[in-house]
């Protein structure tokens, strides 16, 4: 225990767990959303979001960018980000939506029990990582450095850089845009009809297999920015990127209360901060340690998440 | 056609000629490991000859591999097939009796060279039911908890128990010494001619898990087929229903719970008496779901279904190291001036998911599946139609 | 319970005849079409920090067999993916094909120790082109060889160098606990006293996000990190670093000696950065592995890959000279004496398989416009 530790750095762990937390948060909304509708955990979900950070390296190489270039201005930086968002997000939602044409529609036209669809999931999510492993040789990638590093403001000492301010900005704008999507649209109505209902929905007229596919679409959509704010924070990308961040991303969404949007975002913002300042109290080799301590013991107190099930009732 | 089916089933044959197809398959099972017995077995394919052994990896070895990870299945299947719990992270109980053996046999344990606690290395036939007992007590201590927990819930809490063991063992400075590991783990007894029976050749530790897993099965048949068994099976079915019914859910769940993690941590015995070594790395999450995606791929909630799936998952990537070299296809394509190694050693896990897919669109019950289940779901379909 | 349905009767055909066999051995001249092994993680998570010494051998043996077409040499990979409990099997079937002479591997500690062993029973000579675990030298095995200077070799050197040469008067010791990174570590601290130590932490494999231990080092106020691990996780540890702004300098073993190290971490961000190698500054010529190696296999050759081709030189020129079997390759390497063309290192091993310690010479190597550049060889004292 190394409570000076933890004291000295409070400020700049919080901003960093809060920066991690945004990036889980993105990710974990795909495990909730499809959760909310199909209660199934779809597994795949992780390397749906690696695919997103090869993609936003991809666009960054078309704008003659590596990991060896200089810092482009602030006004190509931000174009590069904002081409990298959509390429990864569309490629991201492509896959997504692939994996739930090939591995998982199959299953329920068959009326599959439920684990079966979780080994449809982990069978895609080898081929994704497998594939990706093939074609990268296994080797990490660097990406360009695009924000300038020089900090914007500082909070209790603690300098804040442009790229965390990005990140939480705009992983705070897709909650947003989520939350009211979901909310107050049309497609959103019923989404909420599918996951209370999902027989009740379809005699009122909502079409199941649209609804779903949009879900996954959605997912991808929020994995591939969580992607290509990953690749920045981190610096570089592999094969193999998805597993822990897709662990991390399915415990925060069951953190928050799985099915739950906004618990997935408040799971992923604890996660992240909980991780932080425990590698600081512990030492980092402990930090995935308690952050599961941390995962069960609440669940202990509140069985179905921090917000409990919101999207969709529990089903019994 | 399903006259005939109905007529061969095992089941529904006389009885001596039931135990003689039992008694010819085990023959075989014990035969197979032997070189002069396996590299007859093949597909004859006109053109090839397809062996259906392992040519690029010991077929003994992997054969061994496929026992223990068997008894993983075996294991977890009472806690999937029968009891419904889903578990994420059922390598930890195997983590646990590996390292329990590894720790009391090692002459390089910590226990003996830091703690003191120790004299010498024990036998690993002592270290054997220590193991198991302290795998059902992990699993006691982590049902207790968490078992009033359902569905995916309790998937998280075992998934985080088992990286949590993983996390304790990846420790340097701690008695499981990390990634360094524990060496020169004690072997089983028993010398044959002065030379030791137990030693590099893994056939001996093929038959010995094959027994094993003889015993086990019978034992986990006996428990399905008395008031426990009925008792998972109305839990898996209904909980609220069972509880209403005067079922004590709560106590078979932990009894599901514990009698599969002392399965898993028998597997983690016999495993750490063949390896000779034990470090962290062999914990991984991956080996969880590979023993998951087993019982769900041979088919949860029976027992043949369990072997079955725990015998491909290990047999189908490793048979497919060899399938380039039958073939003769290529290891290497190039593509726009960068080569790409397609050789199916590297990809034999992306085809392994592809075969994961494709069988559960087929076969959604899996392989296998247990008939009485089967018929449950078909029934439940006509009650609710689940997303579409 | 049904048996007959379907394929499972089906499946278990027994072959016809003998001749299918997939390994009919036959006599004949023997030196001819023998096989080198390469055992390590192929696939997998650890693979790759191993396909780059595979790579190594594939070159140097297609090079061979391009000069010798009437006679040439099988490659032959084991993936053990490089856990321990793969690697009894892989090790057994290598041990049982005859034709395979000699073994470069295995890759990591762990399963050195599971291998090793049976290697040992099978006479198969074996060099280790990463493996640096001291205690694999001590355990009696006659097979056993080591390609690179073991942990003790390099630990001490990597501290020495941080407190005789850089002068740092703190440094922050991190290492990412595989046994690799623990090893060089704890050498080093041994080195530095605990006066220096600012403080210490430890990061894992496949971790991405090192957020709270840079937020540690930047408080810890110490301008030198030593790093024990691999370039994985220490060039993106690197990158957010900067990225926060610490413009100290980041040591490492040959874990980071490679050129992922300088491209992922970016020219800018690694510049100044310290590998130490034991190998000699001849490193610098490096001949045409460079090239050959980009030639062939579209990427830059990463760690290990230059040691691992030289090995596999050494069997090979064994083999040209006529040493057929195991047993003549093994007494060979016994003998053997030169400098490898692509790493510089001197091989000559001691009865225990470590490299001799007199050729054990340790270079600090800086990170200096986008290449490793020879600083200077690290005193022994």
């Amino acid at each position: 225990m190394n409570i000076g530790e933890l004291l000295r750095s409070f400020p700049e762990l919080t901003v960093t767990g809060v920066t991690q937390g945004a990036i889980y948060a993105l990710v974990a909304l795909g495990y909730t959303l499809v959760y909310g509708v199909l209660r199934l955990i779809n597994f795949a979900h992780s390397e749906v979001f690696m695919v997103g950070t090869f993609a936003a390296l991809f666009t960054w190489g078309l704008f003659g960018l590596d990991s060896n270039t200089e810092r482009p201005s602030i006004g190509v930086a931000l174009l590069a980000i904002l081409a990298a968002i959509v390429v990864a997000a569309v490629t991201s939602a492509a896959v997504a939506l692939l994996i739930e044409v090939t591995a998982y529609r199959p299953l329920r036209h068959r009326n599959a029990p439920p684990l079966a669809f979780l080994i449809t999931a982990i069978g895609a999510s080898f081929v994704l990582m497998e594939v990706a492993g093939s074609l990268t040789v296994r080797r990490p990638f660097g990406v360009p450095a695009l924000l300038p590093s020089k900090p914007l403001f500082d909070i209790g000492g603690w300098a804040v850089t442009p790229t965390q301010v990005t990140t939480v900005v705009v992983a705070i704008a897709m909650l947003v845009g989520l939350d009211y999507f979901v909310q107050k649209t049309r497609a959103g109505r019923g989404i909420r009809a599918v996951a209370q209902d999902p027989n009740t929905a379809a005699l009122m007229g909502v079409n199941k297999s649209r609804v779903i596919a949009l879900v996954f679409i959605l997912g991808g959509l929020m994995a591939g920015v969580a992607a290509v704010f990953n690749d920045i924070k981190t610096g570089s990308t592999k094969f193999n990127v998805g597993f822990l961040l897709g662990l991390k991303a399915f415990s925060a969404a069951v953190l928050g209360g799985i099915g739950n949007l906004r618990g997935a975002a408040l799971g992923g913002l604890l996660l992240g901060l909980i991780e932080n300042y425990a590698s600081a109290l512990f030492g980092s080799n402990w930090r995935d340690f308690v952050a599961f301590v941390a995962l069960i013991a609440l669940l202990m107190f509140r069985p179905t998440g921090l917000l409990g099930e919101s999207l969709g009732r529990a089903r019994a | 056609m399903s006259a005939l089916r109905e007529r061969l089933r095992i089941s529904n044959l006389p009885k001596p000629a039931r135990y003689s197809l039992g008694a010819l398959g085990l023959v075989f099972l014990f035969l197979l490991p032997n070189k002069w017995f396996y590299e007859y077995l093949g597909i004859p394919l006109g053109f090839a000859y397809i062996p259906l052994y392992t040519t690029k990896n010991d077929m003994a070895s992997v054969l061994f591999i496929c026992t223990w990870i068997i008894l993983l299945s075996l294991g977890l299947n009472v806690v999937v097939g029968y009891a419904g719990l889903l578990d994420l992270g059922f390598f930890g109980f195997f983590a646990v009796g590996a390292y329990v053996v590894a720790l009391l046999t090692s002459p390089e344990s910590k226990l003996l060279t830091e703690y003191n606690w120790l004299e010498s290395p024990w036998p690993w036939l002592v270290a054997v039911p220590i193991g198991i007992a302290l795998s059902l007590l992990a699993g006691v201590l982590l049902g207790w908890p968490t078992l009033r927990l359902r569905g995916d819930y309790l998937a998280i809490v075992t998934l985080g128990f088992a990286e949590m063991i993983r996390i304790v063992a990846k420790q340097q400075d701690w008695i499981l010494n990390g990634d360094r590991g524990i060496p020169e783990v004690g072997h089983p007894p028993g010398s044959v001619g002065g030379e030791p029976l137990f030693s590099f050749d893994a056939k001996p530790y093929y038959w010995l898990a094959l027994c094993v897993i003889i015993l086990a099965v019978f034992l986990i048949r006996n428990l399905v087929r008395s008031r426990v068994g009925r008792a998972w099976v109305a839990i898996r079915e209904d909980e609220d229903a069972a509880e209403l019914m005067g079922v004590p859910t709560f106590r078979f769940k932990l009894w599901a719970f514990a009698i599969g993690a002392a399965v898993g941590g028998l597997s983690g015995t016999l495993w750490a008496g063949q390896a000779n070594f034990v470090n962290s790395t062999t914990f991984s999450l991956e080996n969880s779901i590979l023993v998951l995606s087993a019982v769900l791929l041979g088919g949860a909630g029976n027992i043949a279904g369990a072997i079955l799936g725990g015998f491909l998952v290990i047999y189908i990537p490793e048979w497919l190291r060899s399938v380039g070299d039958v073939f003769g296809l290529p290891e290497t394509v190039t593509v726009g001036g960068s080569t790409y190694d397609i050789s199916p050693t590297s990809l034999r896990f992306a085809i392994f998911g592809i075969v994961l897919i494709v069988v559960m669109i087929f076969r959604p019950q899996g392989l296998w599946p247990n008939r009485r289940r089967a018929a449950e779901i078909q029934h439940r379909k006509k009650e609710v139609a689940v997303g579409e | 319970m049904r048996v007959f349905g379907g394929v499972a009767a089906a499946v278990l055909i027994a072959g016809s005849a003998a001749a299918c066999k997939a390994d009919s051995e036959d006599g004949g001249s023997a030196a001819c079409g023998l096989k080198i092994g390469v055992f390590g993680a192929l696939s997998g998570d650890n693979a790759g920090l191993f396909v780059p010494a595979k790579n190594g051998v594939d070159l140097a043996i297609s090079q061979y067999n391009e000069k010798n077409k009437d006679c040439t040499v099988e490659l032959t990979t084991f993936d053990s993916q490089g856990s321990p409990d793969k690697a009894g099997g892989l090790a057994t079937s290598a041990s049982q094909d005859t034709k395979i002479v000699a073994m470069i591997g295995p890759g990591f500690s762990g399963e050195s120790e599971v291998a090793n062993a049976i290697f040992d029973q099978a006479k198969l000579p074996a060099i280790t082109p990463s493996a640096t675990r001291p205690s694999l030298s001590t355990k009696g095995w006659k097979i056993f060889h080591r390609g690179v200077g073991n942990d003790l070799s390099q630990g001490p050197a990597a501290a020495r160098y941080i407190k005789n040469v850089m002068k740092a008067e703190k440094v922050y010791v991190i290492n990412d606990q595989t046994a690799y990174g623990a090893g060089l570590t704890d050498e080093a601290k041994k080195v530095f006293g605990a006066g220096m130590i600012a403080g210490e932490d430890k990061t894992s494999e496949k971790q991405t996000d090192f957020a709270g231990t840079v937020t540690k080092v930047k408080t810890s106020g110490a301008q030198v990190i030593f790093y024990g691990g691999y370039t994985a996780e220490a060039s993106l540890f690197l990158k957010q670093l900067r990225a926060q702004g610490w413009t100290g300098t980041l040591v490492g073993g040959d874990g980071i000696n490679d050129t992922n190290m300088l491209s992922v971490t970016g020219q800018k961000d690694v510049e100044g950065t310290i590998a130490t190698c034991p190998c000699a500054p001849a490193t610098n010529a490096k001949g045409t592995f460079v090239a050959d190696y980009k030639k062939k296999f579209s990427v830059d050759p990463a760690v290990y890959a230059d040691v691992a081709y030289d090995l596999a030189n050494i069997f090979l020129e064994g083999i040209k000279d006529g040493k057929s079997t195991r047993e003549d390759l093994n007494t060979f390497l016994g003998s053997y004496n030169k400098a490898g063309s692509a790493s510089g290192v001197t091989y000559k091993w001691e009865a225990s398989g470590e490299l001799d310690p007199a050729q054990v010479v340790v270079w600090a190597y800086e990170a200096k416009g986008g290449a490793w550049v020879p600083k200077q060889e690290i005193p022994k004292s």
